[in-house]
C-alpha cells in the first residue's frame, strides 16, 4: 500500500519534470506535440476509488497548467480522461482476477489490452485538449490532424516507457 | 432522500466528473476573460523560480548563438558611433538642449520561459515592476518586435508573444508607409505572420521590409519582417500578405522592454476623444 503511494508520488514528480522541461520544447512540424504526463493517470492502480481518482487527475492537470500558463485547460482534459478510464476499465476488466497485481501496466495486462487502453484514452484526452485550446470549429481539419499525430507521438512514448519498465516487473 | 443518496453513490464517477469538469472549465473561461489576473501562471513564485533555475542550465547550451548575436549587435552599434562617420561640417557649439526630451527608454531583460508551439504563446522575462516594467509596454529584441507586457510581478513579467492569436500590432510597409496590422498566421508556424488590411493602392513588393508604424507601443521603424508571399489564401476587400518574422522566436534569449514615456498622456487624450463621440 505504502509502496504504491510512494511509487505514484515519484511517478507524478518525474512525469511533470519530463513534460515541462523536456517535452514542452518538442514539436514536430508544428503538428505533433507529446503529452506524456497522462501516463500518471493511466497507470494508477485499478482499485483507486473514484473519489481519489478525479482529484488526482484534476491536480495533475492543474500542475501542468501552472507551467503551460493555461489554467483549467489540461485540468479539464485530465478529468475527462479519468471518466473515460473508469468506463473503459468497467467494460473490459473483470476485477476479481487481479487481487495482488492491481496496476494497468504493460507487463501485467499484456500488449493487446494495454495498447487499446492507451490508444483510446490518449485519443480522448488529446481530442478534448486540442479542441478546448483552439475553441473554434473553423479549422477542424487542421486540429484533427494535430490530434491524430500528437496521439501517435504520445502513444509511442508511452509504449517505450512501458517496455523500459517491462523486465523489472517480470523479474520480481 | 435515501434513494437520491443511493443514486448518487451508484453513479459517483459521473458526479465527481461533473464537479471537477465544471470547476476546470470555469477556471479556464474565467482566466481567458481576465487576462492573466489569476495566480496560476509562470510568473508566480514557485514555477517562476524553477524556470529561472532550469534556464540557467539552458544558457550554457546556447552560449555560442548568444555570442554571435552580441558580436553582430556590437558591430551594428559601432557603425552608429560618431567616430565611424566622416564629418563634413564644422563642429557647432554645444548647447544644453532642452527641446528634446526622452520619449522612449529601453530596459534590457532576459527570457526565462518561452513557448512557440501553442495557439496562445507567452514569454516570461526576468524584469518586473521593481525595474520599471508596467503592463502594456512593448517588447523588442535586437532583430525586431517580440510582443507586449500583459502581467507584472515584483521581479518577473509575462509577455504576450507575437505568436499569439490575440496579438495585433500596427505596422507599415517600409518604402511607401502604407499602414496595416500584423498578426500571427493560421498554421501555428513560428516564423510566419500575416500583414492585414493594407489599402489596395499600395504596391507591395516581394522581400520588402515591414516595420512598426509608431502608432502603437513601439518607436517607428522597428523591423517586423519581410514580405514572402503576396497572395495568401482568403483575401478580402483589402490586401493581405504573408510576412516572415525577422525575430527567430524559437531562439529568443535577450529582449528590450520599451518604456514609451508619453503612453499615459496619449491614452488619456484618446479616452477624452471617445467620451465626446
Amino acid at each position: 500500500m505504502i509502496r504504491t503511494i510512494i511509487i505514484n508520488v515519484l511517478r507524478f514528480i518525474v512525469l511533470v519534470f519530463i513534460q515541462v522541461f523536456l517535452l514542452k520544447n518538442i514539436t514536430l512540424y508544428n503538428l505533433s506535440t507529446p503529452y506524456l504526463y497522462i501516463l500518471f493517470i493511466l497507470l494508477l492502480p485499478f482499485e483507486t476509488p473514484n473519489i481519489l481518482l478525479f482529484p488526482l487527475a484534476f491536480l495533475m492537470g492543474l500542475t501542468i497548467d501552472a507551467f503551460y500558463d493555461t489554467p483549467g485547460l489540461h485540468a479539464a482534459a485530465c478529468v475527462i480522461l479519468a471518466l473515460v478510464r473508469v468506463m473503459f476499465i468497467n467494460i473490459t476488466v473483470q476485477k476479481e482476477g487481479f487481487d495482488n497485481e492491481p496496476e494497468p501496466t504493460l507487463s501485467i495486462m499484456g500488449f493487446r489490452w494495454f495498447f487499446t487502453y492507451i490508444l483510446v484514452l490518449t485519443l480522448f484526452h488529446h481530442f478534448f485538449l486540442f479542441n478546448l485550446e483552439v475553441f473554434n470549429l473553423s479549422d477542424i481539419q487542421f486540429t484533427l490532424s494535430r490530434i491524430v499525430l500528437s496521439t501517435l507521438f504520445t502513444v509511442f512514448l508511452i509504449l517505450i516507457s512501458g517496455l523500459l519498465f517491462y523486465r523489472r516487473k517480470e523479474r520480481k | 432522500m435515501r434513494n437520491l443518496l443511493i443514486f448518487i453513490t451508484k453513479y459517483n464517477a459521473f458526479f465527481l466528473f461533473l464537479i471537477f469538469e465544471i470547476s476546470s472549465i470555469i477556471i479556464y473561461v474565467k482566466y481567458n476573460a481576465f487576462q492573466k489576473a489569476s495566480v496560476i501562471n509562470s510568473s508566480n513564485e514557485v514555477t517562476g523560480r524553477l524556470y529561472t533555475q532550469i534556464n540557467g542550465l539552458y544558457d550554457y547550451l546556447s552560449l555560442k548563438e548568444v555570442n554571435d548575436s552580441l558580436a553582430r549587435e556590437n558591430a551594428r552599434l559601432r557603425n552608429q558611433q560618431k567616430s565611424s562617420f566622416y564629418i563634413d561640417t564644422i563642429a557647432r557649439h554645444k548647447i544644453n538642449d532642452t527641446v528634446f526630451k526622452t520619449q522612449y527608454e529601453y530596459i534590457d531583460a532576459k527570457v526565462i520561459n518561452n513557448s512557440t508551439n501553442h495557439s496562445y504563446n507567452y514569454i516570461t522575462i526576468n524584469r518586473g515592476s521593481k525595474d520599471g516594467i508596467a503592463v502594456g509596454m512593448g517588447v523588442i529584441s535586437g532583430a525586431g518586435i517580440v510582443g507586449k507586457v500583459i502581467n507584472v510581478t515584483e521581479h518577473l513579467a509575462n509577455v504576450q508573444s507575437l505568436l499569439n492569436k490575440d496579438t495585433r500590432f500596427s505596422v507599415m510597409l517600409a518604402t511607401n508607409r502604407e499602414i496595416g496590422y500584423i498578426r500571427w498566421g493560421d498554421d501555428l508556424n513560428p516564423t510566419k505572420g500575416m500583414l492585414m488590411d493594407v489599402t489596395n493602392n499600395a504596391q507591395p513588393k516581394l522581400g520588402e521590409m515591414v516595420v512598426t508604424s509608431g502608432y502603437s507601443l513601439f518607436p517607428q521603424g522597428i523591423p517586423v519582417g519581410r514580405i514572402t508571399n503576396l497572395h495568401p489564401k482568403g483575401g478580402g476587400i483589402s490586401l493581405n500578405m504573408e510576412v516572415t518574422f525577422s525575430v527567430d522566436f524559437t531562439k529568443l534569449q535577450y529582449v528590450d522592454v520599451v518604456d514609451y514615456k508619453f503612453a499615459k498622456e496619449q491614452e488619456g487624450l484618446e479616452a477624452l476623444q471617445k467620451k465626446d463621440d
